[in-house]
């Protein structure tokens, strides 16, 4: 953590500060890059968890058929019978970045498969981010801020969750270009150039090719213009900044197909056009303010003010009504559920089921980023200090971040450079101020102004007012850069002094003390993050591990159980599962599934959580018109691996009553409790999912205990009429079942069973949509 | 009641609001006009919407954001060129202008895609 490089008052000394820098800047990339490898090095080179395989598939698509067959793929293994358009419908960013990225490999002779280049796409990436994050702290609080900034979010365990080595999903690439973004916006707004503007613009289009996250920026940028209208810090170059950001990016956005017309049509996008409309009025009135005296401006507003108002009633009422008109409102539930937090509980299951859409716990805070939760307060008064365009925009970034990581616990993610920027300043200007005081006190220095001089340099660069520094980073080339040092050392020279009294205040001791304390808090966070990136985060999912007493046990059951799959099963056959495996099932298995991941269609969804927590004979029928061959459920109870099937099956029952109002969550609690023992209702003993996931399961200890659950189970005899067990894997951690082929001579059962279900049916208004 | 002082203040207004303007330079009067131009365009087709229908909308989204972006992007280069404005004293009209050409460059690029 080296950051505390300042600027010399020599040329020499400053192109010695640049080349350390950039050192330390190439470090920090190699740091971001290796300790997100402990999931390659403990475990191996594969893809992880649920999402990452779907990119990875719809990557392979793309290498194999080319863009354009990319952009018009209609995928039909999966959602069967329904299919998905997925070209139109997924975010493609991270796709093409790999895609890309696996290409130019290839034609540099570099003969890496699609699945390396995958892996290694989200490490490759956050050490962009943590550059990116020096870039947006160096334009907020100075070179030593975002040096720090950059050390920290290189190895913040909120981030390494999402980015380790085989974690290929969107947000990989995602924050990269959030910060990005963020930092070419600040860019701009420092320096008034139309050049920042534009590439601001470009990356903004990246950021929404590449996550749903992108609304966040839309709404985050507008709210500080916003902010700085209001706060009287109106600028042309805010103007400069923000307009043409408007334009370009709701142009670029539309041009994304999963967003197309939404970045003009929905809630989201309105207020930045707001926004854009009232800088536009702003930035007319202070033009007429310049050219104006001040008594006919006055003049000027009484009779704009009265004639505005009109209009701009006129303009909200329009809107408000256009905004009413539409059900949700404008809001997609996502966005909803952010906006409130019980939004989603409330009305889509299928949302609130995620885990990682629940609201976070305390500890999860500490966890994800550790003492940076304490660093926060601080850095966020020092960017009060001297209040600078770019320090609000932080200010106010960490606190919708805050807000949004409250709501959601995958938010966390966009907390996590937040949190790191505002400990980078803190960290850096506590630095800055013990040594200072130290170099001052000690003796032999302390006479020796020039060095002093020197060493307030970077504090100078900090605390200048907004205009001088919007002066400092228009500076572009270095000779002009050296005649204005030149110029303003006379005028520091003052201002040093008086900074001097006030900074330089602290004993000597107290200063060592402090600093070799704010060492043991960056020593303590430094091994938190390498033992969250070895041991917390760096499991794939895909392959457990658990230590005994008699060494390391791998369970690599789920790799089993798809290999399986693929080896043993007609290509075309339909594999049902809950949606948690369809994404896996279609990558590593190659088989067509009913609903996976994505979870586009909730009736479908329904469809097969019916059919999970249907009886046998009706659940087979379901199974049966959807052309489904194979049924796979997952199981923890002889392991005690805990998210299984049985886990998760109140949120089957909960989506599938959801639609299908016969099946009630009541039936399948007893006294409001879940429970799997002899104490369970009959309707959860005679469920699908229950008969599938504890079918023999009292033949391996003789009792039936379950692991996860802590209990033996209910029913431990019993025998499967409609279904056949064709595989199980070495734990038990998958079972595959096979339906049986419907019988040649029962005629008179099935009228009878037909017609038992038909009038079991009849009263529900809403009836399975494949009979 | 008071009808007269604020006609007559308003009349006020308007000629040192002509006056004051009269003293702007040539080349940003011209960009005052292109600008205004970008806007009355887009305010037909705005006008034109109401009274047909955004049918091919992708068609009106691109006609409309092209003038605005059109104008929006003059009215930064006016704000960059112009002498008064202090703070950018340090940007030659050359830089600027070359990055008026880049910004608008991409933006009918970007506009290119939602022909037809």
């Amino acid at each position: 953590m080296a950051a505390l490089d300042t600027p010399e008052p020599s040329t020499l000394r400053h192109a010695f500060g640049n080349v350390l820098s950039l050192f330390i800047l190439l470090l920090i990339g190699v740091l971001a890059f290796s300790i997100r490898l402990f999931s390659v090095i403990k475990y191996e080179s594969v893809i992880h968890e649920f999402d990452p395989y779907f990119n990875y598939r719809v990557t392979q698509f793309l290498t194999k058929n080319g863009i354009y067959d990319f952009w018009n793929w209609f995928d039909d293994r999966t959602w069967y019978p329904l299919g998905r358009v997925i070209g139109g419908t997924v975010f493609p960013g991270l796709t093409l970045t790999a895609g890309t990225l696996w290409r130019i490999l290839n034609t540099l002779n570099i003969p890496l498969s699609v699945e390396t280049v995958c892996v290694f796409t989200a490490p490759i990436f956050s050490a962009f981010a943590s550059w990116a994050t020096y870039l947006l702290t160096k334009e907020v609080k100075g070179v030593g801020a975002g040096l720090t900034a950059a050390a920290l979010l290189a190895m913040v365990p909120s981030y390494i969750s999402r980015s380790v080595a085989g974690s290929y999903d969107n947000e990989a690439v995602a924050i990269f270009a959030l910060i990005f973004t963020f930092y070419l916006y600040i860019k701009a707004l420092n320096t008034g150039s139309l050049f920042y503007a534009t590439l601001n613009a470009i990356a903004y289009f990246y950021m929404v090719c590449s996550w749903g996250g992108y609304t966040f920026i839309i709404n985050l940028i507008p709210m500080h213009v916003l902010l700085c209208i209001v706060t009287g810090r109106y600028s042309s170059r805010l103007y400069i900044a923000y307009a043409p950001l408007v334009v370009l990016g709701t142009l670029l956005a539309s041009l994304v197909p999963v967003v197309g017309f939404n970045a003009v049509m929905t809630s989201e996008h309105f207020a930045s056009f707001l926004v854009f409309i009232i800088i536009h009025v702003v930035a007319l009135v202070y033009y007429i303010k310049g050219i104006l005296s001040p008594q006919m401006f006055k003049v000027a507003v009484t009779l704009v003010v009265s004639i505005g108002l009109i209009v701009c009633g006129a303009v909200l009422a329009v809107l408000i009504a256009l905004v009413a008109s539409s059900p949700t409102k404008g809001w997609s539930g996502r966005s909803l559920s952010l906006l409130d937090p019980t939004y989603a509980s409330k009305y889509i299951p299928i949302i609130a089921s995620v885990s990682e859409h629940q609201p976070p716990t305390w500890p999860s805070y500490f966890m994800d980023i550790n003492v940076l939760a304490f660093l926060v307060p601080a850095g966020i008064i020092a960017c009060f200090l001297p209040l600078s365009d770019a320090s609000s925009f932080a200010v106010l970034y960490i606190a919708t971040s805050v807000y949004f990581s409250g709501v959601m616990v995958r938010l966390m993610l966009v907390l996590a450079p937040a949190a790191c920027i505002m400990s980078g300043i803190a960290l850096s200007e506590a630095f800055g101020v013990f040594t200072r005081s130290i170099k001052f006190q000690l003796p032999g220095v302390s006479q020796n102004s020039p060095v002093n001089v020197g060493d307030t340099g970077n504090v100078i660069q900090n605390d200048v007012v907004k205009t001088e520094k919007s002066e400092d980073s228009l500076k572009e080339r270095p000779s002009r850069k050296n005649k204005k040092k030149e110029k303003d050392k006379t005028e520091r020279a003052s201002v040093v002094r008086q900074i001097e009294k006030r900074l330089l205040v602290l004993p000597l001791e107290a200063s060592v003390i402090a600093i070799f304390l704010l060492v043991l808090l960056g020593a303590f966070y430094v091994v938190h993050c390498v033992w969250a990136a070895a041991e917390a985060y760096s499991a794939p999912s895909i392959v457990l591990t658990s230590r005994s007493h008699d060494g390391l046990h791998v369970f690599d059951d789920f790799r089993e159980a798809y290999g399986w799959l693929r080896h043993n099963t007609e290509v075309d056959d339909k594999v049902a599962s809950w949606w948690d495996y369809g994404y896996q099932t279609t990558a590593m298995a190659n088989r067509t599934v009913i609903v996976d991941n994505n979870t586009w269609n909730n009736t479908h969804i329904a469809t097969v959580g019916t059919a999970m927590s249907s009886p046998e004979k009706a659940a087979w029928e379901i199974f049966n018109s959807l052309d489904v061959k194979y049924v796979l459920v997952v199981f923890g109870g002889l392991v005690g691996y805990p998210s299984d099937d049985i886990n998760k099956f109140l949120w089957m029952v909960r989506i599938g009553g959801g639609v299908f109002p016969h099946i009630k969550e009541p039936d399948y609690l007893r006294d409001g409790q879940y429970r799997i023992d002899s104490q369970a209702t009959p309707t959860m003993l005679n469920c699908l999912m229950y008969k599938l996931s504890y079918y023999r399961f009292v033949e391996t200890d003789g009792k039936g205990f379950d692991r996860v659950r802590n209990t033996e189970i209910g029913k431990k005899y019993f025998k499967l009429t409609h279904f056949e067990e064709v595989f199980t894997t070495h734990h038990w951690m998958v079972r595959i079942f096979k339906l049986k082929p419907p019988k040649n001579r029962i005629r008179g059962k099935t009228k009878k069973a037909k017609s038992k279900t038909s009038s079991k049916r009849s009263g529900t208004p809403k009836k399975n949509p494949w009979h | 009641m008071g009808r007269s002082t604020p006609s007559k203040d308003a009349q006020a207004l308007f000629h040192s609001l002509h006056s004051a303007y009269a003293a702007t330079p040539t080349n940003l009067k011209i960009i005052d006009l292109y600008i205004l131009f970008a806007v009355f365009t887009a305010v037909i087709q705005v006008v034109y919407m109401a009274i047909v229908g955004s049918f091919p909308f992708n068609s009106f989204l691109s006609g409309v954001l092209s003038c605005v972006g059109t104008a929006v992007l003059a009215v930064c280069l006016r704000i960059q060129v112009n002498k008064e404005n202090k703070e950018f004293k340090d940007l030659p009209p050359e830089r600027a202008f070359a990055d008026f050409v880049l910004c608008n460059l991409v933006l009918h690029l970007v506009i290119m895609n939602f022909l037809g």
